[in-house]
């Protein structure tokens, strides 16, 4: 049976979560101000998840990167392979926002969130 | 000298500028728009996490995405922007004021009915918060750092200790973590992180990034790079304890010990200012204490969320509107107290006769608590207060109509 301790984000009360895993696969949670911070808890412990942002090379561009975001949240143990995926990607410039520059990496697309004109397009 | 006449001019095109001047052009007035740096947009062009937009377009942006809507805003509007336009000093003497501003285009003399100041606010330094030692390369403020990263692809460094807990220095580890580099500590000198819980999760604790609360970094050691930091625990009175002092070898420092709004101007024109705040003193129409001079955005108050600084963008537009077409009652102010645990509150007068919204923070985090105004009647009960995260509190005319007497105040109690 483990335990683990979790700080709620919810709300600024900031309860301490402690969620242990039962014999039979159940979940626990003490320590819950309110509902909110015990479906919290079953989210961060049985599938925690986040949107990645970071930022992907540009050639020509008036800036050397550009902004990207991942589609949807991702599992988290699949950050760092998201980092390594977008560390070798080198886009041409002009970058649009909303632009989808790479397709399935992970499962998830990556959309830029910044314009990065081509420099011979900035007066 | 050119002389150029508007209704109102914006001071700043960040969040709280643009959307004033975005308000102030649909509200039908003439406006320019006056913002030193080459592009509108300000703190949240190198924000690149999400978390901004939730309460003004209802979804989860990220700052780069905000701030392009926001702009998108001003198209079509009667918006003068003017780019890399210092404004060199504001006059306000009788009626109109003068607002002299350097530009590529020469020096220019604006006249406006009224002017709203969103400058922002700067980043504290390390000759604010007592660190001592050498000062080699490596040292960094959180935003520049920030900037650095997630406008130009530069890494500040491999191995990191940050000074205080505050939003950006928070977001700023976690691109580090993610970049690969190793960030030791954040080092915090008050009990409670400076940043939300959500940032301390999602940033620190995603990350296993060690959070030293009631510690201080004393010195920064380094000959021409900085190569390590000496930190120690401290008291009650803040002060270090002896023989805590531990060394963490890094070799870069990040100073994110939270802003302090940028009110020189105002200052020169002899504006009031609020100690508690470090910005101006307001009305409900988010009025300085000089008629037809309005503040919005960290100019006013440092707020956590970029949708209170674009709300008070559009309140000060709303307010110059007031003052231009019919003017502002200048009786019967009631002035908004800080009663228990209450550490800023802004505005700092209401008329008792329209909706306001308060904004305030927290001396100091507090579980189980009723946030109050006696005099109204007023009560909201909230599982718990901290002094990073600003209460938003929605206060109505009817309430405050039965307020009696020249002031309301605002407090925080335990809750039986």
């Amino acid at each position: 049976m483990s335990e683990r301790e979790l700080t709620c984000i919810i709300c600024p009360a900031a309860c301490t979560l402690r969620v242990t895993v039962t014999p039979d696969g159940r979940l626990e949670v003490r320590g819950a101000g309110c509902r909110r911070g015990v479906e919290y808890a079953r989210l961060e412990v049985l599938e925690p998840r986040r949107v990645v942002v970071t930022v992907v090379k540009v050639r020509n561009g008036e800036l050397p990167v550009v902004s990207v975001k991942t589609s949807r949240p991702v599992p988290k143990n699949l950050i760092r392979e998201i980092m390594r995926a977008t560390a070798e990607l080198e886009l041409e410039a002009p970058v649009e926002m909303g632009q989808v520059v790479a397709r399935d990496i992970c499962g998830v697309d990556l959309i830029a969130t910044r314009r990065v004109r081509h420099v011979k397009d900035i007066n | 000298m050119r002389e150029l006449k508007y209704d109102v001019v914006v001071v700043g095109g960040g969040p709280a500028g643009t959307a004033a001047a975005s308000r102030a052009g649909e509200l039908g007035l003439s406006v320019a728009l006056v913002e030193n740096r080459e592009v509108l947009g300000g703190v949240p062009l190198q924000c690149v996490h999400t978390g901004f937009g939730v309460h003004v377009f209802g979804e989860d942006l990220t700052g780069t995405e905000f701030i392009q809507r926001l702009i998108d805003r001003l198209e079509g509007l009667d918006v003068d922007v003017m780019l890399r336009a210092y404004v060199h000093s504001i006059e306000a003497a009788d009626g109109w004021k003068s607002l002299n501003v350097v530009s590529p285009s020469g020096v220019a003399r604006l006249r406006a009915r009224a002017v709203i100041y969103a400058a922002g606010a700067r980043e504290r330094s390390l000759f604010e918060i007592g660190v001592t030692g050498g000062r080699p390369d490596g040292v960094y403020t959180a935003g520049e750092a920030q900037a650095l990263m997630d406008l130009y692809g530069v890494m500040p460094g491999r191995s990191i200790v940050i000074i205080g807990s505050g939003d950006v220095g928070l977001i700023v580890a976690r691109r580090l973590a993610l970049e690969g580099a190793q960030v030791k500590a954040v080092v915090e000198i008050m009990p409670y992180p400076g940043g939300s819980m959500r940032n301390v999760v999602t940033c620190l604790h995603d990350f296993s990034i060690p959070l030293y609360l009631r510690h201080a970094v004393l010195r920064i050691m380094g000959a021409r790079r900085v190569e390590k930091v000496v930190v120690a625990r401290v008291g009650e009175d803040l002060r270090p304890v002896p023989g805590t002092e531990f060394e963490v070898e890094c070799d870069t420092v990040i100073i994110a010990a939270g802003l302090r709004p940028n009110v020189r101007l105002l200052e020169d024109v002899g504006v009031a200012i609020d100690p508690a705040t470090g910005g101006p003193v307001v009305n409900e129409y988010l009025e300085t204490s000089i008629p037809g001079v309005f503040a919005a955005g960290n100019a006013l108050v440092i707020n956590d969320l970029v949708d209170y600084a674009v709300e008070q963008g559009e309140l000060a537009a709303e307010g110059a509107h007031t003052f231009i077409e019919r003017g502002i009652p200048r009786r019967g102010w009631k002035r908004v107290a800080r009663g228990r645990n209450v550490r800023l509150a802004v505005p700092h007068y209401v008329s008792g006769e329209r909706d306001v919204v308060i904004y305030a923070r927290v001396r100091q985090p507090e579980r189980r608590v009723v946030v109050q105004v006696p005099e109204a009647g007023w009560r909201l009960p909230q599982m718990g207060v901290r002094p990073p995260e600003m209460l938003r509190l929605e206060l109505t005319r009817e309430l405050l109509a039965r307020a009696a007497g020249g002031a309301i105040t605002l407090e925080v109690k335990p809750l039986e």
